[in-house]
């Protein structure tokens, strides 16, 4: 089956069984390997990517769904010259440890800026489930809120 | 003597049930003295909608209700402002419109938890069915339309194609077959749509 949808901004097409999960397309047909296999169960949020801006966990998503769809990983996330909100935030703060989970972490986060600019603690720990077994939540959250005025201010610039 | 008819009318419908017509008005109450058999369309229906992968997500509560022992929705899941999760864990985030049997997480068209009002876990089969019978806790439906909820709504109709779980262990259906339940709601509407007593 062939599917077309918009990657990082950029259009894209595949051709694979319509039932593979788009976190394979991801890594092993667009070699994005930013986007990590943790449990395969749509469980610790490794795999998180944003599907017109929604978090979406990639393994439980079957490529079929994605025809048509905006879909950003984290390499569409930001760059060195120009990070993300989030990025800049988890490097000021040296979140990850392993750095494993980071990426569907990063994600989330910004997908909940989008819709909760100013989230609180419980926003967070209510929104952002995700696994991190290196035990890195403590720094996660304050990274979240510096995420969240970065985020703000530069909203404010445009 | 009109007392007393009255007050024996009272017993009668508190002894035998209330009935809806198949009307566009509800509810309409007759008392009826339907017996109750396993084999009833009332029963029927009743043991499907009583089944966890019915009752898991119309929970008396703000916690979807997962699996076979109906535990708490794993990550603190909860209904959020339109039943639909919250801003950044939404239903979607995980379910799609489909069963992925890859992961084991359930889909179906317009995955999402009952409004509250909806409410069934907790109650008894006769509360449910006055429950679904009210306007007020049916999302405004008429009989004509809860039927056509009940027997085409294809979230309802997901539970006879529930997938497996992320074992790979096939979920159990609800304990009366797709046909037999569909065919016992429409038998029970049109009978009048009699709620036993208790």
């Amino acid at each position: 089956m062939k599917v077309s949808f918009t990657l990082n901004g950029a259009p894209t097409e595949v051709e694979t069984d319509e039932q593979t999960p788009l976190l394979w397309v991801l890594r092993d047909q667009l070699d994005l390997k930013g986007t990590k296999f943790g449990c395969g169960k749509a469980a610790c949020g490794a795999c998180t990517v944003q599907v017109d801006g929604t978090a979406i966990r990639s393994c439980s998503y079957a490529i079929k769904f994605a025809e048509g769809k905006n879909i950003r990983t984290i390499e569409g996330l930001g760059n060195r010259d120009n990070p993300h909100p989030v990025q800049q935030a988890w490097m000021d703060f040296v979140v990850p440890q392993c750095g494993y989970c980071q990426p569907g972490f990063m994600m989330a986060t910004a997908a909940l800026l989008e819709k909760v600019p100013k989230p609180t603690d419980e926003d967070i720990d209510r929104n952002i489930v995700n696994v991190c077994r290196c035990g890195t939540y403590t720094r996660m959250r304050k990274a979240i809120h510096r995420a969240a005025e970065l985020h703000q201010s530069q909203n404010l610039k445009k | 003597m009109r007392f007393r008819l009255f007050i024996a009318s009272l017993l009668l419908m508190g002894s035998f049930g209330l009935a809806y017509s198949l009307s566009d008005r509800l509810p309409e109450t007759v008392p009826t003295n339907q017996e109750v058999t396993a084999e009833d369309p009332f029963t029927l229906m009743m043991n499907v909608l009583t089944h966890k992968r019915c009752v898991n997500c119309h929970p008396n509560g703000d916690r979807p209700r997962q699996g076979e022992d109906s535990h708490y929705h794993n990550f603190g899941v909860v209904r959020g402002p339109d039943n639909h999760g919250l801003e950044g864990l939404t239903c979607n985030t995980c379910h799609q419109s489909e069963n992925d049997d890859f992961s084991g997480v359930p889909g179906a068209p317009e995955w999402s938890l009952a409004p509250i009002e909806m409410y069934w876990e907790g109650l008894s089969r006769t509360e449910i069915a006055h429950s679904m019978l009210d306007p007020e806790r049916n999302g405004g439906r008429n009989l004509k339309e809860l039927v056509k909820h009940l027997t085409e709504h294809e979230l309802v109709l997901w539970a006879w194609e529930p997938g497996v779980n992320s074992e790979g262990i096939p979920r159990e259906p609800p304990p009366v077959s797709k046909e037999k339940y569909i065919e016992a709601v429409k038998a029970w509407a049109e009978a009048g749509a009699v709620v036993p007593a208790e």
